[in-house]
């Protein structure tokens, strides 16, 4: 019998691959999200941040696959807190007042980064008090709350998907091929830090195998990568041979970036705080991604291959090709 | 024993004893013995037990001891053995605690604090050793110990010549003596330690040992690294007061420096017993870095304990067990191995109470075995032996050799080396070094060889672990063995210099009796060669008299070096075997140390010299003889047609380099003979015949790794194939295409690594073979391919990945000039990184400062695709560098583990800390240069 599925920010691309790739494999998917998307799921029209709504989305179902983000890297403090602690907080709470269910949290390997190179290692701790921006300290703290939520009734796991890209991403590969375009694509170093990144098909599957596999997933959190690190600059630059953009010229060394990265936090800040002067909500360099992307990030696979049973079935060569085919046509 | 007449001799006191304790400050101090109520680190309070033993004039003494006896019996556990334990000055039983900690089930450990030490009852006078061996034998008896099943001793300090003078009236009851940075022997040529010569001065013995805390301590700062803080405090804790410092005192005043000292009659006695315990397994534990029991100390017991084991831990201090912890667990395997107890092996305890021997008669070799005597050949007298061209033509023949041989070394007899000597030989290779190799040998002496490669720093250090009793070399060498602060009386001589000749008339004078050739054991050591130490600190290679005769027979049966033939001997380590063979060997004009200083008109010359048939040279030195091949003559291209064969050894040879010294050496077939320092020749090839058409050769595209041949004769080679995380299994395998690494077994191998016992039984495994190190697998022709070095694994996720196969496939890529391979990140989910030198190099700064900074460091996106496309394996990255890092002995080893550090480092895996730590040389790196 067809598990009853809510997935909510199903509007991203990793929560529509999930949504999808649920219905193929027979589930009966609703998809929660505040505006229409006219997608093929079953929708249901809501804030995250809606006790209410989100009470009423969960109703009636078994699962729930989390996925409903603030994502950007600069903001007002409190706007994260809302869309991702208490957003995830809406959520567990909704299924434990319906008696409980199954709930895959998507996190993100930045909870638990600190801001030093994670070359192979684990999914360590969720830390909301030591991540790095606003993004990763909401995020560690719904991690965490959702985690502590786990119990006989209610099966929770988290999965974190490090930077997930694939045809139609509008995050990483978008803002990429944006920049490269206007010749304003700057690497960060030498671009020789080695970097984890996950195709959005591989992630998704990931996400829909921790669902599958919640009895021996749950009560823990998974780091989910290609388990193909590169060179952040040759990454860099196959995507801008695939999307068909020029190749980044531009090379910061990472004391300066770090150091541009605050004084452009700094304006954000004072831009969210003039009355009359639009926030800036894509700033071209923060201390986060200066750190991001100069130093090394990469993981170790093996538990989560182990006990999610899955392993990615598009490498980066193939997705790059994928890529490249889908910007063509 | 049971002992009638102390009645408390088993138990706990039962009231406090009041006891006055003398102090020279007048200080009377009434505590009782026995471990005050406070907890120390690490010490089980359970341990700690008074028991009453009279003393050597028969007084009732008050011991404390730590005794894991009571707890063995509670438990009901059967004593298989019980091991003595005696700590020296100024520490206590406390020294102890992880021995007692770490005790295997049914050993029982019996530490004592000495008479007025520790926790024990203070005597009124001061004690003799004479006296501390009766107290000792008397609490033993009151204990029941002797008589009761095996018995083992493990001593530190003066507990050494208390402990052994013990044991030596217990040798029935004795099955293993442990002994750790202590001395029975005071060698005549060293003063005695400086710092206890100070401490011994009267105005000062008082006032550093007894008044002040000073010298009690001193001997917890000494250690590396520094004890914490409560630990040293513990060790102090009986030692608050002057008055219970007065033994401390004592004891120093009671070491016997002069000849008409009360105790000096009982520790000569002590120290000539020894002999008596040559049936007792004896294991020296020792930390060289001691101000007072050094190295020379270690030298001095371990020939008057010739059979003992020995663990040396490099860089360690006077409390060797609180500086390397890691020495109790070794003490203790030892212990288990061999000291044969009641129920733990199968050498029952034999019916005279001795322990029977363990199996270490494998060893020896039996006598079917080929092997040459290590003697001169004299069958044709007047052959000429040696034939050196440097500096203008010197030679000699076998029988002038062999007659300065025997007059050498009765020079060196009636210089004072005697059978058994450790003596290092550090001159170049030729008529003087062969001399003395063959001489030092015909009295039963053991060559220490190390050779410059090591790096001058290194070289010191593995002299010192070898602890020579002579230093034999030319100037500049002793210069750096004084620097390096060798030990050994030192024998200065030159190549030609005459020297060797004065010797050799002073033997004639002299003329004291050689021993018999025949008299010196097979088994007796007979050299100490250094690996070079690629990574880690060099280690010291020992063999036997018989396994060095094994080499050479196997050299001359795989090679047919027989007698008449003429050798070109550029290669160190085999020019001394000429000799034995009946081989005529020609140095030619050279530095030997630096073998890329041979050139084709110098080859040329050294075969002319001799019409030689065979060239052994290095990789380095044949690779400068096809460079300077345009220097060659008409008659010395002729010249270069005569030899049949060419061997070269010592790094991996390219095929391409051995096609070119054919087309010099014309008549020549090129052998690379595969091997290590350990042992050496394992296998052998031609590699341009073997992989040449029409062979099994012609399929070998299916091969991973470097083909080095078929296994020799009488040399048995195995696989220890590697699990998921890269470690090798226990057991052997032949199958075809496991890959594993590889473990040879031979009359050659090594006997063991000197003073190493860690490390051997770790090489040994299974016994009497020898772990290479290397990685690799035997096809189904049987000839066994070499993969790298296990340390150079690469442990992914996917499982090990040796680098050879990977970097052939990406050295055959158009544009790349060498290739490495290295892992980054932690064992189990390592990423593979490719390392390569293109053909097209940056300019001349940058091969200077190495690879040029910025984005360069990045191979470009097409060799990236290019390397990801031939490698087999993911790769994670492609960098690009002007050169590898290479050894300085053979100048083509690639420090893969420097290598690894580097590219760790350029993709961020590791902390600023990290990289500046890796920046910072370490002491017992390798020295590394840069390849061509």
């Amino acid at each position: 019998m067809a598990d009853r599925v809510l997935v909510t920010g199903a509007s991203g691309m990793l929560g529509g691959a999930v949504a999808d790739l649920l219905a193929e494999r027979g589930q009966d998917v609703t998809v929660m999200q505040r505006r229409s998307a006219g997608g093929r799921h079953r929708e249901v029209l809501g804030d995250i941040r809606d006790r209410d709504a989100v009470r009423r989305a969960v109703a009636g179902q078994d699962a729930v696959v989390h996925l409903a983000a603030k994502v950007d890297v600069v903001g007002p403090w409190m706007d994260f807190v809302r869309v991702n602690a208490t957003g995830t907080r809406n959520v567990v709470e909704a299924l434990r007042s319906g008696g409980g269910g199954r709930l895959v949290q998507v996190s993100s390997p930045s909870v638990a980064h600190t801001g030093r190179s994670l070359a192979g290692e684990g999914a360590g701790p969720a830390s909301p008090m030591r991540a790095r921006g606003h993004y990763a300290r909401t995020k560690a703290a719904a991690e965490l709350f959702a985690l502590l939520a786990d119990s006989p009734d209610l099966a929770v796991t988290a999965v974190r998907p490090h930077l997930v890209w694939g045809p139609g991403d509008t995050q990483l590969v978008g803002r990429i091929a944006e920049r490269a375009r206007q010749g304003r694509l700057a690497l960060v170093g030498p671009g020789t830090a080695l970097i984890d990144t996950t195709y959005v098909d591989n992630a998704a599957e990931a996400v829909v195998a921790a669902l599958e596999r919640i009895e021996h997933a749950h009560g823990e959190a998974f780091v989910v990568t290609n388990g193909e690190p590169r060179p952040v600059g040759e990454l860099v630059a196959a995507i801008c041979r695939a999307v068909g953009a020029p190749a980044p010229r531009l090379h910061v060394p990472r004391p300066l970036a770090w150091t541009l990265g605050a004084v452009v936090e700094g304006a954000v800040a004072v831009s969210e705080r003039l009355p009359g002067v639009p926030a800036v909500t894509q700033p071209p360099l923060t201390r986060f991604l200066a750190e991001q992307i100069g130093t090394a990030h990469w993981f170790d696979q093996r538990r989560t291959r182990e006990v999610l049973a899955w392993t990615p079935r598009v490498s980066i060569d193939e997705g790059l090709a994928r890529l490249a085919e889908a910007s063509r046509a | 024993m049971a002992h009638v007449g102390f009645p408390e001799q088993d138990g706990r006191t039962d009231g406090p004893l009041r006891q006055r304790v003398h102090g020279p400050a007048g200080r009377a101090v009434s505590d009782p013995p026995g471990l005050p109520r406070r907890d120390l680190p690490g010490l089980d309070r359970a341990w700690s037990r008074v028991v009453v033993a009279p003393d050597a004039e028969g007084m009732p003494r008050h011991w404390h001891l730590l005794d894991t006896g009571p707890l063995l019996q509670e438990r009901g556990e059967e004593v298989v053995g019980t091991l003595l334990c005696v700590h020296g000055n100024p520490t206590w039983s406390y020294l102890w605690r992880r021995v007692l900690a770490q005790a295997p089930p049914g050993w029982r450990v019996v530490a004592v604090d000495q008479l007025g030490m520790g926790w024990s009852e203070r005597t009124a006078e001061p004690r003799t050793l004479a006296q501390r061996v009766d107290d000792l034998d008397h609490l033993t008896d009151a204990l029941g110990l002797t008589g009761a099943g095996p018995l083992a001793v493990l001593a530190h300090d003066w507990g050494g010549p208390v402990s052994l003078g013990w044991a030596l009236r217990h040798t029935s009851d004795l099955a293993g003596v442990v002994l750790t940075n202590t001395a029975v022997h005071q060698p005549a040529e060293f003063a005695p330690p400086a710092v206890i010569r100070l401490a011994r001065a009267p105005w000062l013995l008082a006032q550093v040992c007894r008044r002040t805390p000073a010298f009690v301590r001193a001997t917890t700062a000494l250690s590396v690294p520094p004890l914490p803080a409560p630990v040293r405090e513990a060790f102090a804790a009986p030692y608050r007061t002057p008055g219970r410092r007065a033994a401390v005192a004592d004891f120093v005043a009671d070491i016997p420096f002069e000849a008409d000292h009360p105790s000096r009659a009982t520790l000569d006695a002590v120290a000539d017993g020894l002999s008596a315990l040559a049936d007792v397994p004896a294991l020296l534990v020792w930390g060289p870095r001691d101000p007072v029991f050094g190295q020379r100390y270690l030298d001095d017991l371990a020939t008057r304990l010739p059979h003992a084991d020995v663990q040396r831990y490099a860089g360690a201090s006077h409390l060797v067990l609180e500086d390397r912890p890691e020495g109790i667990d070794v003490v203790w395997r030892w212990l288990r191995e061999n000291v044969a107890t009641g129920s733990g092996r199968p050498a029952a305890v034999g019916s005279a109470g001795h322990p029977e021997e363990p199996a270490e008669s494998s060893r020896s070799l039996s006598d079917d075995v080929p092997r040459v005597a290590v003697r001169v050949d004299t069958s044709a007298p007047d052959s000429p032996a040696v034939v050196e061209l440097r500096g203008g033509r010197r030679s000699v023949t076998f029988g002038e050799l062999d007659r300065l041989v025997d007059d050498v070394a009765r020079g060196l007899l009636a210089r004072g080396v005697v059978p058994g000597d450790r003596v290092a030989v550090l001159v170049p290779p030729g008529i003087e070094l062969t001399t003395l190799v063959y001489a030092l040998w015909r009295i039963g002496a053991v060559v220490v060889i190390a050779d410059a490669g090591l790096g001058l720093g290194r070289l010191g250090s593995s002299l010192r672990s070898a602890g020579p009793r002579h230093v034999v070399g030319i100037g500049r060498a002793l210069r750096l063995a004084d620097v390096t602060r060798v030990p050994g009386q030192r024998l200065r001589v030159e190549p030609g210099g005459d020297e060797l000749a004065r010797l050799a008339e002073e033997g004639r004078g002299a003329s004291p009796a050689l021993p018999d050739p025949d008299e010196v054991g097979g088994d007796a050591d007979g050299a100490v060669l250094f690996t070079s130490g690629a990574t880690g600190p060099p280690k010291g290679v020992v063999y036997t008299r018989d396994r060095l005769g094994a080499q050479v027979a196997l050299l001359r049966d795989t090679f047919g070096l027989g007698r008449g033939e003429r050798l070109v001997a550029a290669f160190a380590p085999f020019a001394l075997y000429g000799p034995a063979l009946g081989l005529t060997g020609v140095v030619p004009d050279m530095d030997v140390t630096a073998p890329q200083t041979l050139t084709a008109a110098g080859l040329a010359e050294a075969v002319t010299a001799v019409d030689a048939t065979v060239v052994f040279a290095a990789p380095a030195a044949l690779r400068n003889v096809v460079a300077t091949a345009e220097g060659l003559d008409e008659r010395g291209r002729t010249a270069l047609a005569g030899p049949r064969l060419v061997l070269s050894a010592g790094a991996p040879v390219p095929v391409d380099l051995l096609r070119r010294v054919r087309e010099l050496l014309t008549h020549a077939s090129t052998h690379t003979p595969y091997g290590m320092t350990e042992a050496l020749p394992v296998a052998t090839l031609d590699p341009v015949e073997e992989l040449g058409a029409g062979g099994p050769g012609s399929t070998d595209a299916a091969q991973d790794g470097v083909c080095v041949g078929r296994p020799l004769e009488r040399v048995e080679v195995g696989v220890a194939p590697l699990d998921a995380h890269g470690i090798p299994a226990e057991e052997l395998v032949t199958t075809p295409g496991a890959v594993g690494e590889i473990v040879v077994r031979g009359p050659h191998v090594k006997d063991r690594y000197d003073r190493l016992w860690t490390t051997q039984r770790a090489s040994e495994r299974p016994v009497g073979w020898h772990r290479t190190g290397d990685v690799g697998h035997l096809d189904e022709h049987g000839r066994l391919w070499v993969e790298g070095r296990l340390a150079h694994v690469i442990s992914t996720p996917d499982g090990p990945v040796p680098p050879y196969a990977v970097e052939a496939r990406v050295r055959a890529l158009p544009d790349v000039a060498d290739a490495a391979v290295v892992g980054v990140g932690p064992e189990g989910t390592q990423q593979l990184v490719v390392v390569l030198v293109p053909t097209e190099r940056g300019g001349a700064v940058a091969r200077l400062t190495g690879a040029p900074r910025g984005q360069a460091r990045l191979a470009p996106g097409a060799t990236a695709d290019a390397v990801r496309r031939v490698a087999g394996v993911p790769v994670a990255a492609v960098l690009v560098r002007d050169w590898l890092p290479v050894d300085v002995r053979h100048a083509s080893k690639v420090d893969r583990g420097a290598l690894a550090r580097w590219a760790d480092g350029v993709l961020h895996g590791r902390t600023v800390r990290g990289r500046v730590a890796a920046l910072l040389p370490g002491p017992a790196h390798a020295p590394m240069t840069r390849s061509r």
